[in-house]
């Protein structure tokens, strides 16, 4: 994959299993919001072969289950919230528009902003628009580009609620963050460095193969190791021959570790 | 078809909002065919010539500016990006570009039309068509602007495609010079451009020609409008870089 003149993501293998949180972890500029634009259909040459739900990504079926909210709260923001939420519960073909709008304010909680025009609300309201924008046509798979940054603990804690609760209902989530401690709300965790895959793991995982005390230094001994073990075979430490990039089943196809939902959203 | 009328919907609602930009719409093509009146007070055949011209060419020029500047600022906030990402098609949003601007451009193109035979315009032929053409010209602008808009990547950019685009076409569509008198080469370019039949139309309904003697130069602008609208659709990607 090719953006800016410079290949991001060079040979990057791995599956998401469906109805779980999946977070996609890393630096800036490490290629996650790339991965995610392949995911969704709108990254131009993507070499290898991206399948989602069971097609290929960006097929025009896979539109209407598939809810992406970009970095950046891409909502108009000369509309009120209510306008915004009815234009894409139209686009996406929502059989009962009203509820699902209704819905989507409740689960992003921001009952009594219906009427508001999202240019006055403030930036961590915008983004909760821009996430029930992307939630309001009732997709099956929700791709979300850092739904929480510059959002205050109180509210971030609050949207992972919501994730959990979206995912126990059987939907699959990739979400994505550089803020390490997310990183155990999450089912599953890819991390990602200089457009390639650290690691595939769980968060328990994480910490006791690292045996760091916490995720973010947890993610910096594995990235330390990655750049040891690129150091000593003199490469850039990706693997060439295999251009691809993620996939996302409907059922899991690899055994996931059978964790507690409980005990997740409890965290 | 139901995806165009809700975007349709969603344009109108944002332009309802912005009612700055709706009155410079109507009301500025309104101001400068004023000042012409007033110029020519003493020679109202000079407005009963140009009127109609200016009535075709200013609807033109500010639906293409603010259809290449909204699509152009729905390309840099993300939400194009968004929308490439749900069922739309790209002929929906086109279309439905093209619609809520059309509307508004009926709105102009009736009051500038009604202001010009306030301030004194007398057309010969049929006024309905007057209007006619001026709504065309209106949705041909809409639709270049869509197009244009795909080759700017900033503000500076599809601010200057308006004169790069128009104003070639204003200096030989037969409003400075009649295009009988210009270099031949000029003459032949004069005729790939959409304005100079725009100009043509409004010019003989001036001279009190009928709807037979412009439907020509009428078919010619409404082929222009389709093409216009493919090449908006063939220039959106759904993929970028």
């Amino acid at each position: 994959m090719v953006r800016g003149g410079r290949p991001i993501i060079d040979g990057l293998d791995l599956a998401v299993p469906a109805g779980s949180v999946v977070g996609l972890l890393g630096p800036s500029g490490s290629g996650k919001t790339t991965l995610m634009r392949a995911i969704v259909g709108v990254q131009d040459r993507v070499t290898g072969s991206v399948e989602v739900l069971g097609s290929a990504a960006g097929t025009p079926a896979l539109r209407r289950r598939v809810g992406y909210m970009t970095q950046d709260a891409s909502v108009y923001t000369d509309l009120t919230v209510v306008q915004n939420l009815r234009y894409f519960a139209a686009l996406a073909g929502v059989p009962a528009p009203a509820k699902a709008v209704a819905n989507a304010v409740a689960t992003v909680d921001l009952g009594g902003h219906e009427k508001q025009h999202v240019g006055t609300l403030s930036g961590g309201e915008r983004s909760r628009v821009s996430l029930a924008a992307a939630l309001v046509g009732d997709p099956e798979l929700l791709v979300l580009d850092e739904p929480t940054v510059g959002l205050d603990p109180v509210l971030r804690r609050d949207l992972w609620t919501v994730f959990r609760k979206l995912a126990a209902e059987g939907r699959t989530l990739l979400v994505s963050s550089h803020v390490m401690d997310e990183a155990t709300q999450c089912d599953r965790l890819l991390l990602m460095r200089a457009g390639g895959l650290v690691a595939d793991t769980t968060p328990d995982e994480l910490l006791t193969s690292t045996g760091a005390p916490d995720a973010e230094r947890a993610f910096l001994a594995l990235i330390d190791a990655a750049d040891a073990a690129a150091a000593r075979a003199g490469t850039g430490g990706t693997d060439v021959g295999q251009a691809g990039a993620g996939t996302v089943p409907t059922e899991p196809t690899e055994p996931t570790e059978p964790t507690e939902p409980t005990e997740e959203s409890a965290r | 078809m139901n995806l165009t009328f809700a975007t349709a919907g969603r344009v109108l609602a944002q332009l309802r909002v912005d009612r700055r930009t709706v009155a410079l719409i109507i009301l500025l093509p309104c101001l400068l065919i004023g000042l012409i009146a007033w110029m020519f007070n003493d020679q109202p055949e000079v407005l009963d010539r140009f009127g109609p011209m200016l009535v075709g060419i200013f609807p033109l020029i500010v639906m293409f500016l603010v259809t290449s500047v909204a699509t152009l600022r729905e390309r840099q906030s993300g939400t194009l990006e968004r929308l490439m990402t749900t069922p739309i098609h790209k002929g929906d949003f086109v279309a439905g570009y093209g619609l809520a601007f059309a509307t508004l451009a009926l709105v102009q193109a009736l009051v500038v039309v009604g202001f010009a035979l306030l301030v004194g315009m007398d057309v010969e032929g049929p006024l309905w068509l007057v209007l006619v053409v001026g709504l065309l010209d209106a949705i041909l602008g809409c639709t270049l602007g869509l197009a244009a808009s795909a080759l700017a990547r900033s503000e500076f950019q599809a601010v200057q495609m308006m004169p790069a685009i128009l104003f070639p076409q204003l200096i030989t569509c037969g409003l400075l010079m009649p295009r009988d008198q210009m270099p031949e080469v000029l003459e032949w370019l004069s005729r790939v451009f959409p304005l100079t039949y725009a100009v043509e139309a409004m010019t003989s309904l001036a001279a009190g020609d009928e709807w037979a003697d412009i439907r020509g130069a009428v078919g010619v602008i409404a082929l222009f409008i389709v093409g216009a609208v493919v090449l908006g659709v063939l220039t959106l990607r759904r993929r970028t870089a």
